[in-house]
């Protein structure tokens, strides 16, 4: 099992003209979740894009080893095909086998993904990041449009994930039911 | 790594070739190209000398308003969906991807557009010799145009009204590319050609870093 490690130093982010936060710093290993938490618009997303390497930070930089999996707003499926069909696309990417998750998708691999709810997309989407064989796990909102018996599924999966050495990060506004679990409070990073 | 742009590939091709819902696909870009072929006689009347004199540049006018047809739906949809967002992720590079987009855009338009110009240049009234031109003419012209849709469609993806600034912007970009082009069928023309190559070549050589240079500069 190849190690993990995802560490910030000193990240911050600006958008428009405007500072969002800024001196956000911690280091995660082998087995460990972070929560980011804090109100709408406090730059949670965006935080998650830097981890991702998807945005430049306005300060600060961040060092991962190990894969990363992002799983956001934005699915990534083909929306007119069977989610069987479009899941099967990322495995020919990722080609990390079978996902030990289980989120009771079974029956809806010959729907096209546009007739899936939110909840049903949300969870194909945690089906990819985990059928990836990341390391490191990037959850914007995982909970969001899951219903109680989902949400748990979502949280057991991530703690399988950590079982195994992996790490998570989730942002969330919920609260969640995870082990050791760290927490980082954008509001105490305000400009 | 090979495999994953394979499996990248086979995907753009079919949704392009194909289509899908809110996307067309390649049969819409080729109806409009015999539509304005067929159109035109009417337009002008049946004055075969006449037609024949303006027909291929007529079939260039079609072929590149034809290429302009499926810009919007080239980048934004996958941009929309995070596809890109995704791919970058995984270490997949956004100028191999985008290469791979300009081969099967290019695949869905171009292609047809020389399978459709035998049946334009009949009703256009061109003889046998000006439609080889047209033909050899458009296999050197449509990668360009397909290098230069691609580029287009990434900078104006996620833009509102991107589709018409899409439009405004790809005419200017090729109209070097029709004038060669159209330029090769007059008498004595046939250095047009070499032109349009060297056009279409320049093109396809900026076109996959301009536009995964627009797709990162999107994401800030």
């Amino acid at each position: 099992m190849q190690p993990a490690r995802l560490a910030a130093y000193d990240l911050a982010c600006r958008r428009g003209d405007r500072l969002l936060f800024r001196g956000v710093g911690f280091e995660l290993h082998q087995g460990d979740a972070l929560q980011l938490a804090g109100p709408n618009g406090i730059g949670k997303s965006s935080l998650m894009r830097i981890l991702a390497g998807l945005l430049r930070p306005y300060n600060g930089h961040v060092e991962h080893e190990g894969t990363l999996a992002l799983a956001d707003e934005r699915p990534a499926l083909d929306a007119h095909r069977p989610l069987g069909e479009a899941l099967a696309f990322w495995r020919e990417i990722d080609r990390a086998g079978e996902a030990r998750a289980d989120f009771g998708l079974e029956d809806l691999l010959d729907v096209p993904v546009r007739y899936l709810s939110t909840g049903q997309r949300k969870r194909a989407a945690l089906a990819r990041m985990a059928a990836s064989g990341a390391r490191i796990w990037l959850l914007d909102e995982p909970l969001n449009g899951l219903d109680a018996h989902w949400g748990a599924s979502a949280q057991a999966a991530i703690e399988a994930h950590r079982a195994l050495g992996g790490i998570a990060v989730i942002a969330s506004h919920q609260p969640l039911q995870l082990q050791r679990l760290k927490k980082l409070a954008l509001l105490e990073y305000l400009p | 790594m090979i495999r994953s742009l394979w499996a990248i590939f086979r995907r753009d091709l079919t949704l392009l070739l194909m289509g899908a819902p809110g996307r067309g696909g390649a049969l819409l870009p080729l109806l409009f190209f015999l539509a304005v072929a067929m159109l035109y006689p009417f337009a002008v009347g049946p004055d075969a000398k006449l037609l024949a004199r303006t027909g291929a540049g007529v079939i260039w006018v079609a072929a590149l308003l034809a290429a302009i047809l499926p810009l919007d739906r080239l980048v934004e949809p996958d941009l929309e969906a995070g596809f890109f967002d995704q791919w970058a992720l995984r270490g997949i590079a956004e100028e191999g991807v985008l290469t791979l987009r300009i081969v099967a855009h290019w695949l869905s338009f171009g292609v047809p557009l020389m399978l459709a110009a035998p049946l334009a240049a009949g009703l256009l009234n061109l003889d046998g010799a000006q439609l080889w031109t047209v033909e050899v003419g458009l296999l050197l012209g449509t990668p360009g145009l397909a290098a230069i849709g691609v580029t287009i469609a990434a900078l104006t993806a996620g833009l509102r009204a991107g589709a018409a600034l899409g439009g405004l912007l790809a005419i200017p970009l090729t109209v070097p590319l029709l004038i060669f082009g159209a330029g090769s069928l007059q008498p004595g023309g046939e250095g047009g050609l070499l032109l349009l190559a060297a056009s279409s070549l320049a093109a396809l050589a900026i076109a996959p870093f301009a536009a995964a240079g627009a797709i990162r500069a999107g994401r800030e």
